[in-house]
């Protein structure tokens, strides 16, 4: 079917898309790659030579960077945890019959749908401001002392918005996944007497591990880079800076382009890392 | 799955399904009813939930005093905008990728993909640095152009997951019949790849709208859509509960209706058809 004619159409066909694509991958990353090696100060007299590894060793060496990867695998680490375990149970949970499922349904996948600052603002002031929040009441309606979230339990405050807004997101692909399960087997385990529990851990586990490892490498290119989240909330203080955030510090408000160039560099090796995996699991899906 | 139950274990299952959805759509049903209250009523101990002096007030002092509508239009201008520019490029090369695909056709998606997982912080400066020297720092253009292009790998993998579907021989059956190149697009291919690229511009249309990295390094005020706007109310003045929940729900209002529309091209969609 496909005459040389057809090639040649095909090829001019993908040449917009690839050539966009290969300019936004190669412009970008070489300017990166370039200002990662050189004294870049805008506000100090911009380019000040040549500065080797000067940028690499100075990123990793200051006293912001262990903590930084130390947060960043908090919160990635926490969101993954929290919205795979309560996605598995919340899928299994909507996958029983009931009444009402496709208004369930669209209750539990809302959050996916608010912007990052919306959902980030009203979590910060309308749940979690220690005087008015909603969870101030609750807390002196049982007689306790309101916690300070954002200043005290910044991190696990993090955590919890945006594990509310990923929740949707894991339950609704890990549904997906159980409602192609094969129902006749589940049956057969059910009339053999194998018990909830063994039936979860035997038959459902196993069939939901390719969508939980979709899930979990997904999510994590997307939680790496979190940023409107801390912006808007702590603003990278109390101890909620992730590397992606710091970066962000050093390029846009200490204004050291170079260093925070080569600190870029280091998150998109990560990124990379994980990548791989995400890659190989969406390739085999082609063949 | 037809699995017989009784209707006790369906009436807990309903409850607790409906319980558990509730709670997940709390805040937002609370960001909904607190921007119809007064201030006062707002930060009110106890709360209250149905029963307050219903008011639209806080809406029409949003609007007053930051110009909504300009954000709104600027949100609109960019999510619609990248995705149609985004279709533009994407439909040819995903429909040339799945009929005439060739041995490199894998490699080229996967590549393709790849970009999507560059860290937008790793090329802050360069992108911001491009903008200014091209004097479109604050433009919607830029943000019209970044965001088709962070979100051009999906729309490409979307409408090649769909396109694919589509069975070829169909195609032949066509020819058969003599049907000419045209005819072929005009009334067999077009009819069939219509809602897969609806789907694909719905999807893509939330996932601009709600972008707030870009939008937020690269607009100041003229340029700057409603993620932005939003962003402006994270240093409060006084009492603002009911002001910032009037602007909130004016932001997410559009695309939570749209979203509710797209919820099955989801899963497919952010899996990159891994799940369907």
């Amino acid at each position: 079917m496909a005459t040389q004619h057809s090639r040649s159409a095909a090829r001019i066909m993908m040449a917009p898309a690839v050539t966009l694509l290969l300019g936004w991958m190669l412009v970008p990353l070489i300017a990166t790659l370039y200002l990662s090696f050189r004294d870049y100060r805008p506000m100090r007299g911009g380019d000040l030579g040549f500065a080797g590894l000067e940028n690499y060793t100075r990123f990793i060496g200051s006293s912001s960077f262990w903590p930084s990867i130390l947060t960043t695998l908090i919160i990635v680490g926490g969101v993954l945890a929290i919205t795979i375990v309560f996605g598995v149970l919340l899928a299994l949970l909507l996958d029983r019959p009931m009444w009402g499922q496709g208004v369930v349904r669209i209750l539990v996948i809302a959050p996916f749908f608010v912007m990052p600052t919306v959902s980030a603002l009203v979590w910060k002031n309308m749940f979690m401001d220690p005087t008015n929040g909603l969870l101030a009441h609750l807390w002196r309606f049982f007689g306790a002392d309101p916690v300070v979230w954002m200043s005290e339990q910044s991190l696990l405050s993090i955590i919890i918005i945006v594990s509310w807004q990923w929740l949707p997101f894991a339950t609704l692909i890990l549904l997906t996944a159980i409602q192609s399960l094969d129902g006749e087997q589940l049956e057969a385990s059910e009339m053999d007497g194998a018990p909830t529990l063994a039936r979860f851990w035997y038959i459902i586990l196993p069939h939901l591990s390719r969508a939980i490892t979709i899930v979990l490498l997904i999510q994590t290119i997307f939680l790496l880079s979190i940023f409107a989240e801390i912006f808007v909330t702590t603003g990278g203080a109390f101890g909620t800076k992730t590397l992606t955030y710091l970066i962000f510090q050093r390029i846009s408000e200490s204004q050291a382009v170079g260093l925070g160039s080569a600190g870029g560099v280091y998150a998109i090796i990560l990124a990379n890392i994980v990548a791989i995996f995400l890659m190989r699991i969406v390739g085999k899906n082609l063949d | 799955m037809a699995r017989s139950v009784t209707t006790q274990q369906k009436a807990i299952n309903t409850a607790l399904a409906w319980a558990v959805g509730l709670l997940i759509f709390f805040p937002i049903l609370w960001t909904i009813l607190t921007s119809f209250k007064t201030e006062g009523q707002a930060i009110s101990d106890p709360p209250v939930f149905l029963f307050f002096d219903w008011t639209l007030e806080n809406y029409r002092v949003v609007q007053e005093r930051s110009n909504y509508t300009n954000f709104l239009w600027n949100s609109i201008f960019i999510s619609v905008g990248s995705t149609l520019l985004g279709l533009l490029v994407a439909i040819p090369a995903a429909w040339s990728m799945a009929f005439t695909p060739s041995k490199r056709t894998k490699d080229i998606l996967m590549w393709m993909l790849s970009t999507k997982m560059l860290p937008a912080v790793g090329v802050l400066y360069p992108i911001y640095i491009g903008a200014a020297k091209m004097g479109l720092l604050d433009s919607r253009t830029a943000l019209v152009i970044v965001i088709m292009l962070i979100n051009l790998p999906i729309i490409i993998w979307m409408l090649y997951t769909y396109f694919r579907e589509i069975p070829g021989e169909i195609l032949e059956a066509a020819r058969m019949d003599g049907a000419s190149l045209k005819e072929e697009i005009v009334y067999i291919l077009t009819p069939m790849a219509v809602p897969g690229i609806a789907s694909t511009l719905l999807l893509n249309i939330i996932l601009a709208w709600n972008e707030a990295f870009w939008t937020i390094n690269l607009t100041v005020t003229k340029a700057a859509p409603l993620t932005a706007f939003i962003a402006s109310y994270s240093s409060p003045e006084g009492l603002f509960y009911a002001k910032l929940s009037a602007a909130s729900t004016m932001a997410i209002a559009p695309i939570l209706i749209m979203g509710w529309f797209s919820q099955k091209q989801l899963v497919r969609g952010l899996t990159f058809g891994a799940v369907k």
